[in-house]
């Protein structure tokens, strides 16, 4: 099978939200074959007629009443805040001019 | 015996009989830790203040003859991954380092009614991903039994802690053997529960098809007591199981009688070091001579549970820490972006270690359009033939028996650039987590005077017959009271 390209891994760096400097997009690169390798003897396998699973201890529609319950104090979500305007959390620009 | 050195039920029985009191046991520990930390480094955050101040209501408590439970003012060790209100909680990474959550997990809740005292928050791998705490973005912790080499991960500070007496019982979670391995290499008790036994609340997420939060404790009465506590459903974590908690120390009994147990031909195969082989095969021959009826069988899927396991877990991963950008919580990078995707972007970056960037590139690459059905689909799949397994050998058997690490203790750093060998840790233990069952390991022997540990593998919602099985070869054998040098 063909290995990941650096364009691969690029736009997987990108979809990933991750800025990594050209070193490490190589290292990772590089890993990712190493391991891409590996998985491929689960090709052995004939899963056709197979199930996913995504859990192990099945479990099914679990609800709760959809009833108003107390929410964190405002003051104390925001105070992690990186940067706070008010009762927001500032950020850079997200809408394109 | 030093007291740091007792079992928490053996000093819980002094305090509740006015011999000790909690302040005296938390001094103990914390005398220990002074002592021993600046060589084992178990701790990120050591909080004796806290310990004292509820080591002092715990006493007044117990004045009034109120025992609320059987582990009232032991110390306790937690790892770093669950939520502390008030006091950082870091997952052993930077994108964390001041995070300082604003509720406690339900564990630690819990734990805190049941008069347990947090001594301190314990060094992991970053984000709980390894298998010898050396991706913590802070510090490197030192096996106990011989300081050049790891305690195991990624609750390698938990284990530590209790290996060194700086703690009597700590909490650790697994997602691929992260209780069990570094109680295997630190010669103490690790329990990884069913998934669902234990809420997942305030745990901050690696794989959420895989956590579970569990005790690491000096002797199997001590795994028992700190399951009552923390075990039952929980309405805040949509996956605990609503299903009664049994008294886990009803199952203490020393007895083995007409149990029957498998021995999986694959997990005791070439990839297990033949010294390590060899002390668990005879463990396994004391737990025949026991009575427990032993037969070896075949597990033909579990031999694909490594790439299956690092398909699944960083599949979610990816989608769990995808929350760390910097807005609401955590880091955010201090150089200029001029738009929110560079925000994310350089945040993540500069805030995750390699291992969790490279973790998150897998996920995200086997998850991506053109690649999930060969990879993340087929993984899914081989799980159901991997779980098959696991049904099958429990219609003809009560437990599992395995090797829980290939390996003693490795030396720091002799892994550490080789992101697959350290993988490697982990053949025994991620089988487990894949079929969500419970599992134990126990201390059975040593080898080049590290120890090495036996697993005991349960149907799921069977925690007692483990401890059943765990506690009859332990109470035959004396490995439970070995203590290190340190």
């Amino acid at each position: 099978m063909a290995e990941i390209s650096p364009e691969e891994v690029e736009h997987v760096a990108n979809l990933a939200r991750l800025a990594l400097p050209p070193e490490e997009m190589t290292r990772i690169g590089h890993e990712l074959n190493r391991i891409l390798v590996y998985f491929q003897q689960l090709q052995e396998l004939d899963t056709e007629q197979i199930e996913s699973t995504s859990h192990a201890i099945a479990m099914e529609n679990i609800y709760r009443e959809d009833s108003a319950r107390e929410s964190l104090p405002v003051e104390e979500v925001l105070a992690n805040a990186p940067d706070r305007a008010d009762v927001f959390f500032r950020v850079p620009r997200i809408i394109e001019e | 015996m030093e007291l740091y050195q007792q079992t928490a039920h053996e000093v819980a029985d002094l305090i509740a009989a006015g011999e000790l009191s909690a302040q005296q046991v938390t001094e103990a520990c914390l005398e220990r830790i002074a002592e021993v930390e600046e060589t084992v480094n178990s701790f990120l955050v050591v909080t004796a203040d806290h310990a004292r101040a509820q080591a002092a209501q715990a006493d007044e408590r117990l004045t009034k003859s109120e025992v609320p439970s059987p582990l009232a003012g032991i110390p306790i060790a937690i790892k770093d991954v669950m939520c502390t209100r008030g006091l950082a909680t870091t997952c052993g990474s930077k994108i964390l380092e001041n995070f300082v959550p604003p509720y406690d997990a339900t564990v630690v809740q819990r734990c805190s009614q049941a008069l347990l005292l947090m001594v301190g928050k314990t060094n992991m791998d970053e984000f709980a991903m390894g298998s010898s705490t050396e991706n913590s973005a802070f510090k490197v912790t030192a096996n106990p039994w011989n300081l050049e080499c790891v305690p195991g991960g990624s609750s390698g500070g938990s284990a530590a802690a209790v290996a060194a007496g700086e703690a009597l019982v700590a909490l650790g979670s697994d997602t691929g053997g992260s209780i069990r391995q570094p109680a295997a290499l630190c010669g103490i008790v690790g329990l990884k529960p069913t998934y669902g036994r234990v809420s997942r609340y305030g745990l901050i997420a690696y794989a959420s098809s895989l956590d579970q939060i569990g005790p690491l404790t000096r002797d199997v009465t001590d795994c028992a007591l700190v399951m009552n506590v923390i075990a039952g459903h929980d309405p805040q974590d949509a996956t605990s199981a609503d299903i009664p908690v049994p008294d886990y120390t009803e199952y203490l009994t020393e007895s083995v009688k007409g149990l029957t147990a498998g021995v999986p031909t694959q997990l005791l195969g070439e990839g297990i070091d033949p010294q390590v082989r060899e002390r668990v095969q005879t463990a396994i021959d004391d737990l025949q001579n026991m009575g427990l009826e032993c037969e070896e069988i075949a597990m033909p899927h579990i031999d694909y549970s490594l790439p299956v396991y690092y398909i699944i877990a960083p599949a979610e991963c990816s989608s769990n820490l995808a929350r760390f950008d910097g807005v609401r919580y955590g880091y955010r990078t201090p150089t200029q972006t001029n738009d929110i995707n560079e925000l994310f972007a350089k945040t993540r970056a500069e805030g995750f270690g390699p291992e969790v960037r490279l973790r998150i590139m897998l996920g995200t690459y086997t998850l991506s359009a053109g690649y999930y059905d060969a990879y993340y689909l087929k993984a899914l799949k081989v799980r159901t033939l991997i779980k098959g397994d696991f049904d099958s050998a429990f219609e003809k058997y009560d437990v599992l028996l395995s090797p829980t690490s290939p390996t003693v203790a490795f030396p720091i750093g002799e892994r550490a650039d080789d992101p697959l060998a350290m993988k490697l840790a982990d053949t025994c233990t991620i089988p487990v987590n894949l079929a969500g069952i419970p599992a134990i390991s126990i201390p059975c022997g040593f080898v080049d005077s590290l120890p090495v540990g036996l697993q005991i593998i349960g149907r799921a919602f069977e925690e007692g017959k483990v401890l059943q099985v765990a506690y009859a070869y332990e109470q035959a054998t004396d490995w439970h009271r070995q203590r290190p040098a340190l």
